[in-house]
């Protein structure tokens, strides 16, 4: 026993106390980890300054600002999570789909809600957990009309007194924390252009960023940085167009060639088809505090159908790397030159430092939508390695050398034909849904999906307001028949560890936690707790609607530790549920619906939060 | 029966087919010019205060509904104005399906008329001004087609989508309800 804890208490040293509650208190972890643990110093640790010690809350959809989702606390284990029982529900008021995770600062729950984008505050000191306020922002109902993948909100965010967040018609929104009255708001998108805002803004060295969506809108992209205390615009930079509107200057170092030139943003469309191009952000961004970097990925060009503009179609599916304080651009990497299937590069960006030569290389981890696993470092954006982490034949690989994507040209769409067995099809290996990544593994625990299509392209006409796609698609089952997947990838020895093999696709994120645990739902409204280390699946609850929310854990005012999620099945994956889709037509949702068929028979609408403790 | 009268009765019943036939195909392309007006398409199912019952249904309705010409006008207009981006092939996607049995606003074809030309709350864009009134209503009368509400002689029998969806010929007749989720 004394050797088990010599070894924890080894283990808990070398991580540098990165994110573990256990360093906070100055004693060791109690949680029994039984199998021996690896060495730290073999695997990738998150970035100690974007990871800080953990408190207890959980203030952002991220967790920190390295996008690790992880929680330190450790009371639930292996050992114990069979007893994991319900504390207390609470229902949202919606049917849509709902992705964000609950937010607790210091005894109160924050939940934002899919459109209508109501803001609840949650008091948890009280027995039951009863509401302290409401906030309703009262988003344009048209809106609802140009959000491409059901009206999903991706989460709040707390900083210094204040919830922020956005509404699908939108506008970004500040509240006060306590009170619940509105500090300030500011509108972004014009919904008669099709602009949405779903993403989860993120806070940072005084500012707020927020992106829009509408990708499949003809929309133009977009991130902007409002200052945190008054919401007035700061800095504003597109993803199309020429440099000094992508806010490209002398500071911009891409590090390969295909991503150096004047004005790409211009030089790589059509004439004025970077005006309707996308390149939007509306996934997950991170953040450096060492170098002042955010960093956040671009989403797809448009329309899909890519006969319509040919060439690289700059700054659209890459990965940007900005300065927080003018916006100006460092660095960029184009996953995906000339997108052809819809794989926008929006995914979470995980700040890690992993083992190289004698020490460590800061880098960003990214289970990319294309079906790589990108590590790429984090000062310049080389790719040092890029593997696929599930079944594709859409690229041939990605010559390290270059940079660049190998297309395989059997499956490129062409218009007025059909191109089939596409895989990944076009929501990606993995879509928007964020893995979780634990310091105690070093692994990246990956919720996606095993979908293949066949893409019918298609002469789009640009109408302001309307879809701008051009694509017929019909997904399916990819290799093996099961739709999804839940991976846990070890992202320095580039391989999986393990893999459960999962019927539906999955569209929920996961959490990982300091007692050893991994948490993420099932759109047939499975939440499954299962072991880090192994993947064994350990304890599981039927939720009231699927589930396709970010869990949390959090240590509550009486200092158990908590799990939450929010059930409500819907998001592109689901919008044959919560749009009531007819699933005779195989081309519903963008090609969803053919997938998923069978989902109207096994889960309902809903949105209800859910509370796990271990009984006393 | 002799063979003549036997011979006569299939002359009466194929002209009385090519006549419906004819009228199947009647194109009213010499007919008075109809007036550039939008719509009088009929609210949802509603209480009719001191009434009872709905007003008739705008007398234009028929020279649309049921009509291969108008029905193949509108799908065309159907995939180029992108309804097709929002409702797929009927199935939905940002906007409700239309080939089911459910009708947020309506399914006779001047309330999908007059839902086309004047949009609806809950993100419906309204193409008055965008489109003609005839482009309008053909529209209506093909949105009708999705759910199989036309005779079968009168719709495609070859789906004009890539992807494999069932031809118009042998999508099943839905009932019209209105839906009792109009807030989704």
């Amino acid at each position: 026993m004394r050797r088990v804890r010599t070894a924890l208490l080894g283990v808990i040293a070398v991580a540098a106390c990165a994110g573990l509650e256990a360093c906070n208190k100055g004693q060791p972890s109690t949680a029994p980890i039984k199998s021996e643990p690896l060495q730290s110093g073999e695997h990738a640790l998150p970035a100690s300054a974007a990871s800080p010690r953990d408190d207890g809350n959980w203030v952002m959809p991220s967790k920190d600002y390295a996008a690790t989702r992880f929680s330190a606390l450790n009371q639930i284990t292996p050992a114990n999570v069979s007893k994991l029982a319900i504390r207390f529900t609470f229902s949202t008021a919606t049917t849509k789909g709902y992705e964000a995770p609950p937010l607790v600062v210091n005894g109160t729950m924050y939940l934002i809600t899919p459109f209508p984008n109501f803001l609840y505050a949650l008091d948890l000191t009280k027995p039951g957990a009863p509401a302290k306020w409401v906030f309703k922002p009262k988003p344009l109902a048209a809106s609802q009309g140009v959000a491409c993948c059901d009206v999903v909100n991706r989460g709040a965010v707390y900083d210094a007194g204040k919830i922020f967040f956005n509404t699908l018609d939108g506008q970004t929104i500040a509240v006060d924390a306590n009170s619940g009255q509105q500090v300030w708001r500011t509108q972004l998108g014009d919904i008669q252009k099709g602009e949405t805002i779903t993403m989860a803004p993120l806070v940072a060295g005084g500012k707020v960023f927020v992106g829009n969506s509408g990708g499949e809108m003809g929309v133009r992209g977009w991130i902007a940085a409002l200052d945190e205390g008054s919401g007035k615009l700061a800095w504003k930079a597109f993803n199309t167009g020429p440099d000094k509107d992508v806010l490209i200057g002398p500071r911009f170092k891409p590090f390969y060639a295909s991503d150096q030139g004047k004005d790409l943003g211009v030089k790589t469309w059509p004439p004025d088809a970077w005006k309707i191009g996308g390149g939007t952000v509306w996934g997950w961004l991170s953040y450096d505090p060492e170098t002042k970097l955010v960093f956040y990925g671009v989403g797809n060009p448009g329309p899909w159908n890519a006969d319509q503009r040919p060439g690289d179609n700059k700054w659209t599916t890459g990965v940007f790397a900005r300065d927080i304080d003018t916006g100006q651009a460092a660095w960029f990497y184009q996953t995906t030159p000339h997108d052809i299937f819809d794989h926008d590069d929006i995914n979470e960006i995980i700040l890690a430092d992993i083992p190289w030569g004698n020490g460590r290389r800061p880098v960003i981890l990214r289970p990319a939508r294309a079906g790589f696993f990108y590590v790429q470092d984090r000062r310049t954006g080389q790719v040092l390695s890029a593997t696929p982490y599930g079944y594709v034949n859409a690229y041939r690989g990605v010559d390290l050398k270059t940079g660049a994507m190998l297309p395989n040209p059997d499956k490129e769409p062409k218009q007025g034909r059909v191109t089939r067995d596409i895989c990944p099809a076009a929501p990606g290996l993995k879509d928007w849904n964020p893995s979780a990544f634990s310091p105690l593994t070093g692994l990246v625990y990956i919720p996606h999906n095993n979908l293949c299509m066949d893409f019918g392209a298609m002469q789009a006409n640009y109408i302001a307001g309307t879809p701008y796609v051009g694509a017929d698609v019909k997904m399916y089952a990819g290799p093996g028949g099961n739709r999804g997947a839940f991976t846990a990838w070890d992202p320095v020895h580039r391989r999986a560890v393990w893999e459960i093999k999962e019927d539906l696709p999955v569209w929920s994120p996961a959490l990982a936690t300091g007692g050893g645990l991994v948490f993420y739902g099932t759109m047939d409204g499975w939440f499954k707790a299962v072991d880090a280390r192994t993947g064994r699946e350990l304890w599981k609850f039927k939720a009231g609607s699927g589930i396709i929310g970010q869990p949390i854990s959090y240590r509550g005012p009486d200092g158990r530790q908590y799990i939450a999620v929010v059930a409500g099945v819907g998001g592109w994956a689901g919008a044959v549920v919560s749009g009531k889709m007819d699933t005779r037509d195989p081309t519903g949702a963008l090609g969803f619906a053919n997938a998923v068929k069978d989902l109207p028979m096994k889960t309902t609408a809903g949105g209800m939060l859910y509370v796990f403790t271990l009984p006393r | 029966m002799s063979s003549r009268f036997r011979a006569s009765l299939l002359a009466l019943g194929l002209a009385a087919f090519a006549l419906a036939a004819c009228d199947r195909e009647e194109r009213h392309s010499r007919s008075k010019p109809l007036g550039e007006t939008i719509p009088a398409g009929e609210s949802p199912d509603t209480i009719w205060p001191a009434q009872g019952s709905p007003p008739p249904p705008d007398p234009r309705a028929k020279l649309y509904d049921n009509n291969a010409p108008a029905m193949a006008e509108g799908q065309f207009l159907y995939n180029q104005m992108n309804c097709v981006g929002c409702h797929s092939h009927g199935g939905g996607g940002m906007g409700p399906p239309l080939m089911d049995d459910e009708w947020r606003y309506g399914g006779r074809i001047d309330q999908i008329a007059a839902t086309i030309a004047e949009g609806r709350p809950n993100g419906m864009p309204s193409w008055r001004g965008k489109l003609t009134d005839d482009q309008i209503w053909k529209l209506a009368a093909y949105v009708r087609s999705l759910s199989g509400q036309p005779s079968k002689d009168a719709v495609a029998s070859r789906a004009e989508s890539m992807s494999a969806t069932t031809p118009q010929t042998l999508t099943p007749r839905e009932p019209a309800h209105t839906s009792d989720t109009a807030d989704q």
